[in-house]
Formats: C-alpha cells, sequence, structure tokens
C-alpha cells in the first residue's frame, strides 16, 4: 500500500507551496504505467489529509495514457501495461509517457473576509 | 510526520545495530547526511489556482541522490534486494557474505515490518548487520536507508546489501540511492511472475532466479520464467542459481566482483 506514503507526499508538496492557505481543490496526475493506483490514493486521501490545510479538499486526477515507441520498427504505440510488446515482434519499446506522478495544481480557499469590530 | 502511514513523528520505523558476535569493528563512522535543509518559506498565498508541478516522488529521490553521492564519495557499492517474501534472499546473502568474505568486507541492511530474525542469522556469518523493522510499511524509503546506513557504519570500499521488505509491489517505485536493484524470485513461485508484477521486473538491473535445484520437482519451465522477465525488461541481467547447491553461484559472484566505479549497462 505505497499509496499511502504517496499520498502524504502530496499534502507535503503542496503545503511547502501555499503554506497555512486552506487548499479548495487538488490536481494530480498519475500516470497509468506508474504503479499508483488512483482509487486506492482517493481511499487515502480523506484519512492523510485530515487536521491539515488539504482537509476536505477536492481530489482531481488526471491519469496520462501509457505510450511507448518501438526501437527496433519506430511505432509509436499506446501501452495498457508494462508488458512491452510492438506488433512488429520486437519487445525492445521505450516508455514515453504513462510514467507521471505529479502535483499540477491546487486552487485556494478564498479568504473570508475579516470581522469589522 | 511519517511519509509510511501518516502516524506519529518517526512512524514506528525501529532502526538497529545488532552488536557483532566477535568484536566491533574498529573503524570510525562516516555519517551519511542529515538531510536536514532549511524549511522551504511558502510563497504568500493568493486566493485563486497554484502551480505546483512536484514530482510525487521529489522527496524520496532528493534523499536517494544524497544516499547515492555518500555511498560513491566512499567507493561503497550498495546492492537493493527485492523479492516476494521466501524467494531466498536472507540465504543468498549468507551464502554470499561466507563465499566473499575472505576478500570483501560486506555489510547488511535488512528491513521487515517485525522481527529481528534476519538480522540474527546475517550476524551469524560475521557480517556487521543493521536491521530496520517498518511496522505497518511495507517498503523501505531513502530516508530509512540513511538512518540504516548511520548505524551501520560502512567501511570505505565495502559492499552494502539491502534486503528491502518482501514485498513485489511496492519497493518498486523507491529509489534508495543504490547501485543496482536486484529482483530475486524463485522457481518455486511459477513462471507468472515477471507478468503479475511486472513494475518490480521492469525496475530490476538484475534478476536472480534462486532454487533451480528443484526445477525437476516443478511444473514450472526456466525458459519459460526467463521469457517473461525478458517481456517487461528486455536487457535485463538474469542469473539462474541454487543458494543451496552452489550451482550459478559464480556467475552472481562474478558479477558483484565487476568494476562498480564506471555506470553499468544493463546487458
Amino acid at each position: 500500500m505505497h499509496e499511502l506514503a504517496i499520498t502524504q507526499s502530496v499534502v507535503e508538496a503542496v503545503t511547502a507551496r501555499t503554506g497555512e492557505a486552506a487548499v479548495a481543490r487538488v490536481r494530480l496526475r498519475v500516470g497509468r504505467l506508474s504503479g499508483v493506483v488512483p482509487d486506492a490514493m482517493r481511499f487515502c486521501f480523506e484519512l492523510i489529509t485530515d487536521g491539515t490545510t488539504l482537509a476536505g479538499a477536492r481530489l482531481d486526477i488526471e491519469q496520462p495514457d501509457g505510450r511507448g515507441r518501438c526501437r527496433s520498427c519506430g511505432t509509436e504505440l499506446v501501452l495498457r501495461d508494462l508488458i512491452l510488446l510492438c506488433p512488429c515482434g520486437s519487445a525492445d519499446v521505450e516508455v514515453t509517457a504513462g510514467r507521471e506522478l505529479a502535483v499540477a495544481s491546487v486552487d485556494l480557499c478564498p479568504i473570508e473576509p475579516k470581522e469589522m469590530v | 510526520m511519517c511519509a509510511t502511514c501518516g502516524c506519529g513523528e518517526t512512524g514506528g520505523i525501529r532502526v538497529q545495530a545488532l552488536a557483532p558476535h566477535e568484536h566491533e569493528h574498529p573503524h570510525e563512522h562516516a555519517h551519511p547526511p542529515e538531510h536536514e535543509h532549511p524549511p522551504e518559506h511558502p510563497h504568500e498565498p493568493v486566493p485563486g489556482t497554484v502551480e505546483i508541478e512536484t514530482a510525487l516522488l521529489a522527496k524520496n529521490d532528493h534523499l536517494a541522490g544524497h544516499n547515492r553521492g555518500w555511498l560513491a564519495e566512499r567507493g561503497i557499492v550498495a546492492l537493493n534486494l527485492m523479492s516476494s517474501p521466501g524467494s531466498g534472499k536472507t540465504s543468498l546473502l549468507r551464502r554470499t557474505i561466507t563465499t566473499l568474505a575472505p576478500t570483501r568486507v560486506v555489510g547488511v541492511i535488512e528491513g521487515d515490518q517485525e522481527t529481528l530474525i534476519d538480522a540474527q542469522k546475517i550476524r551469524a556469518t560475521g557480517a556487521p548487520v543493521v536491521q530496520i523493522n517498518t511496522g505497518s510499511g511495507c517498503h523501505l524509503d531513502a530516508d530509512m536507508l540513511a538512518r540504516g546506513l548511520r548505524e551501520l557504519g560502512p567501511v570505505d570500499d565495502s559492499l552494502v546489501f539491502i534486503e528491502n521488505v518482501g514485498n513485489l509491489v511496492c519497493p518498486a517505485l523507491f529509489d534508495l540511492g543504490e547501485a543496482a536493484k536486484v529482483v530475486v524470485v524463485s522457481v518455486t513461485e511459477g513462471d507468472d511472475k515477471p507478468l503479475k508484477y511486472p513494475h518490480m521486473f521492469a525496475a530490476a538491473d538484475v534478476v536472480v532466479i534462486n532454487k533451480i535445484d528443484l526445477l525437476p520437482y516443478l511444473d514450472v519451465d526456466l525458459a519459460d520464467l526467463v521469457a517473461h522477465c525478458r517481456a517487461v525488461n528486455p536487457a535485463v541481467r538474469i542469473l539462474p542459481l541454487s543458494v543451496t547447491t552452489g550451482e550459478g553461484f559464480d556467475a552472481w559472484c562474478e558479477w558483484l566482483a565487476a568494476d562498480w566505479s564506471a555506470p553499468r549497462a544493463r546487458t
């Protein structure tokens, strides 16, 4: 369940930039070949963010497709998994996309106006 | 907060050196970096969208880079052994230590959720050993390795084996700063594990296929297992061996003895 550790690193990456500001939405990129399961991250997110500035934030996860290029024939492929096999028969396929694992951006909550005394 | 399970300060991670049987190793401990960077100053928050664009494993990879630099400066070769539980990692290490002992100083960092069992087995060989117990954690990370290295205090130009937590999933994603990743798979696990756990086998620099002495008793084809390794990692080096009989062990020792000062190709 490495998603727990990786979700924890979401909180660290965000708060390093946003400090004390309350966060309303978090956008992640989790590639389909990254080895990380988005549903498991969603499962952990509420638990991990409880008591932090990310508590209650909406979690959007973009899942870029796996892509590769055959080094033998040059064909560009969509990769559904890490079993790399080009229709030409070669297994020498370079993975060019799908391993992304990053925090893209966040939306901060509007700052509530201070009450006038 | 703990990066593994979100619990308190150190996340229940326990790092302890086992006292050697015979003598204290007489060198001075050189300490890996403490990784104490000044805290980043957060930007003044402004409502709206903030671009972050930070890799989620950036912190681990940064710490792994520190480990890699620290090890390289001292000529220490660290190898990260990963496998499912029961593939024979500890037995492989015991035989390796015994074989190399006359010529090479070997230290071991053991990772398990609980117990000192593996560290005690290694200690019986006379090699210095540190046990990391991860509690609920399912893998070692670069910070745990830095702590393990501080405890172990490996001598310059030595070989350090890191026995990761037995798990074919999670450890694949965490760079520790090792020189190479060694995945151990035993023939009793069947020939399909590289296909079922492709991330682990794709990350490997070397696959050790253990327990080949049992092949006559199993409905497992070694050629299929090799082919499945190559399906996810075409260039990976594959070393079939038996820790029990010693068959294939020379090739493993030759690989360990090769020149580590230059970057290695996978073939």
